[in-house]
């Protein structure tokens, strides 16, 4: 799976609403827009770092660069082009 | 599993072991003094940082024992079951502050801090709650604000574990609408703990209200992110403290059940030992299997800790919820079979009774438990099915 579809899925399986046709797009504020609830950014963190295999800093961790799909893809490729 | 491991987890079960007898030796006689005195003793505390009993999860190289969380939460469930207010000093050090300083810490933080904890040197404590802001924690008043290098807290914190005791304090503070977390140290400015008095439970726990006075904190003692106090810090240290409390609620399971198993077999009434009465083996057989059940989801919680997976957050909150839940059941039904001893201090039965209910209050309320894990089952037990009225009108 491409890396924005895999961020994504793992954002679909912990959303906190739940109508069937809910739709976000790349750019939406999960946490804005009530999509997630206070545990994810925690989990996102530990699934971010675990399937990917890198180390977010203390300096990464502005909730901002958790908050879209674009977002998080981006953290994720600077974090692995070695980047920071 | 090859020879190292296994050797690691002998190594590991012995320490368990270990603990299992210095708290039958050291603690278990003291607890109800403890309870009724309302203090721990500083002696016994020393003694148990000299085992790394107040380190237990931490890395060698911070003084801690390397216990991996399976273990981690044998050795909490071995404390628990002698005395809730010494397992509450290591709920509070090693897993909330300890636990979430590694994570988050930076290396100085870690450095300064994590030996400190582990060798008694300092004690620490929680400092979220507060007098109007509870279950709702992201809305804390405590304020904080920038000045040039430090930041200014204040504002008044309550129920706070070894609040009147701690040498520093983890602070969550906010400022227009953004949380923060501050490594605070107790002469670092005017702070004030008022020791809470009258309470049912955790009586030994010196717990406090603690008032912070324009107190300045150097920028270093942020701990985490600025603005990822609560998203990370109160999160980590909750998940943390959830674990705890979940073997903690399966120690008092386990004491009440091995309690009443001991009077049920030599208390007699209508001619026959209580056990003899089949309401009172109903009562007896559902406590076990409720006991067997908090132990196995805590096990299984630790594993998925122990294995990093991504389930581990929700595994330990239902853990959390079912064994706290467990907890108060079998405290109320081991009070019961003792009957009229059951409400007397000469018996444990009723301080296990007063101390089960804490474990359904505190590292979330049950009722939020229950939110969270039918936010996660909402989603995750939802089978798409076709829309069948939209088939049967050939749409
Ligand atoms: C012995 C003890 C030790 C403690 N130690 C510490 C400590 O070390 N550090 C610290 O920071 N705090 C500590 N606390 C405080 C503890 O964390 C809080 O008591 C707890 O979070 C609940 O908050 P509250 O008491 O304000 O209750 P509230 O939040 O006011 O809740 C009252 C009731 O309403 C329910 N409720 C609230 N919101 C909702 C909702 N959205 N949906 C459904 N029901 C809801 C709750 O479940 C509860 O039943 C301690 C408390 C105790 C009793």
């Amino acid at each position: 799976m491409e890396l924005q579809a895999k961020v994504r899925s793992y954002i679909e399986n912990n959303l906190v609403v739940f109508e069937e046709n809910v739709q976000f797009s790349d750019d939406d504020n999960i946490f804005e827009r009530g999509f997630v609830n206070s545990l994810f950014a925690m989990k996102l963190l530990n699934y971010i770092e675990q399937d990917f295999g890198i180390t977010v800093d203390n300096e990464d961790l502005d909730i901002a660069n958790f908050s879209t799909v674009n977002n998080i893809v981006s953290l994720i490729e600077k974090k692995r082009s070695g980047v920071s | 599993m090859n020879t190292k491991t296994r050797s690691i987890e002998a190594y590991r079960r012995q320490l368990v072991e270990e603990a299992h007898v210095f708290a039958d030796r050291e603690i278990r006689p003291f607890a109800a003094d403890f309870d009724e005195r309302g203090q721990l003793s500083k002696d016994l505390i020393g003694k148990m940082a000299e085992r790394g009993y107040l380190s237990a999860s931490f890395p060698e190289r911070y003084g801690g024992l390397a216990l991996d969380p399976v273990h981690y939460g044998l050795f909490t469930e071995v404390i628990g079951k002698a005395c809730c207010n010494v397992r509450t000093l290591i709920t509070v050090n090693t897993s909330l502050i300890g636990e979430t300083l590694l994570r988050y810490g930076t290396e100085e933080q870690k450095n300064e801090w994590l030996p400190k904890i582990a060798s008694g040197e300092k004690v620490g404590a929680f400092a979220l709650s507060e007098p109007l802001v509870g279950s709702d924690a992201k809305n804390v008043q405590t304020a904080y604000r920038r000045e040039g290098n430090k930041y200014v807290l204040n504002g008044k914190k309550k129920w706070i574990s070894f609040g009147d005791l701690a040498d520093f304090f983890i602070v969550i503070a906010g400022d227009r609408g953004q949380v923060t977390a501050f490594l605070v140290e107790r002469t670092q400015g005017d702070i004030t703990s008022t020791p809470i008095q009258g309470m049912m439970a955790n009586r030994a726990s010196h717990i406090a209200e603690i008032e912070f006075k324009n107190v300045e904190v150097p920028a270093e003692n942020v701990l985490g992110p600025v603005g990822g106090g609560f998203a990370y810090i109160v999160s980590t240290a909750l998940d943390h403290g959830r674990y705890s409390i979940a073997w903690a609620g399966v120690a008092i399971a386990q004491e009440a059940v091995n309690a009443m198993v001991a009077y049920a077999r030599t208390r007699s009434q209508f001619g026959e030992r209580l056990h003899q009465h089949q309401l009172i083996k109903g009562m007896i057989g559902d406590s076990i299997t409720q006991l067997h059940a908090a132990r196995a989801l805590c096990r299984k919680a630790g594993e998925l800790r122990r294995d990093r997976d991504a389930e581990a957050v929700i595994e330990t909150s239902i853990a959390k919820y079912f064994a706290s839940k467990a907890a108060m059941q079998l405290a109320t039904d081991n009070v019961q079979i003792h009957g009229g001893n059951g409400i007397s201090n000469q018996y444990p039965a009723e301080r296990l009774f007063r101390e089960a209910k804490v474990l359904e209050i505190i590292e979330g309320t049950s009722q939020l438990q229950q939110q969270m894990i039918s936010d996660y089952g909402l989603q995750k037990y939802f089978v798409k099915r076709p829309n069948l009225s939209e088939e049967r009108s050939g749409h």
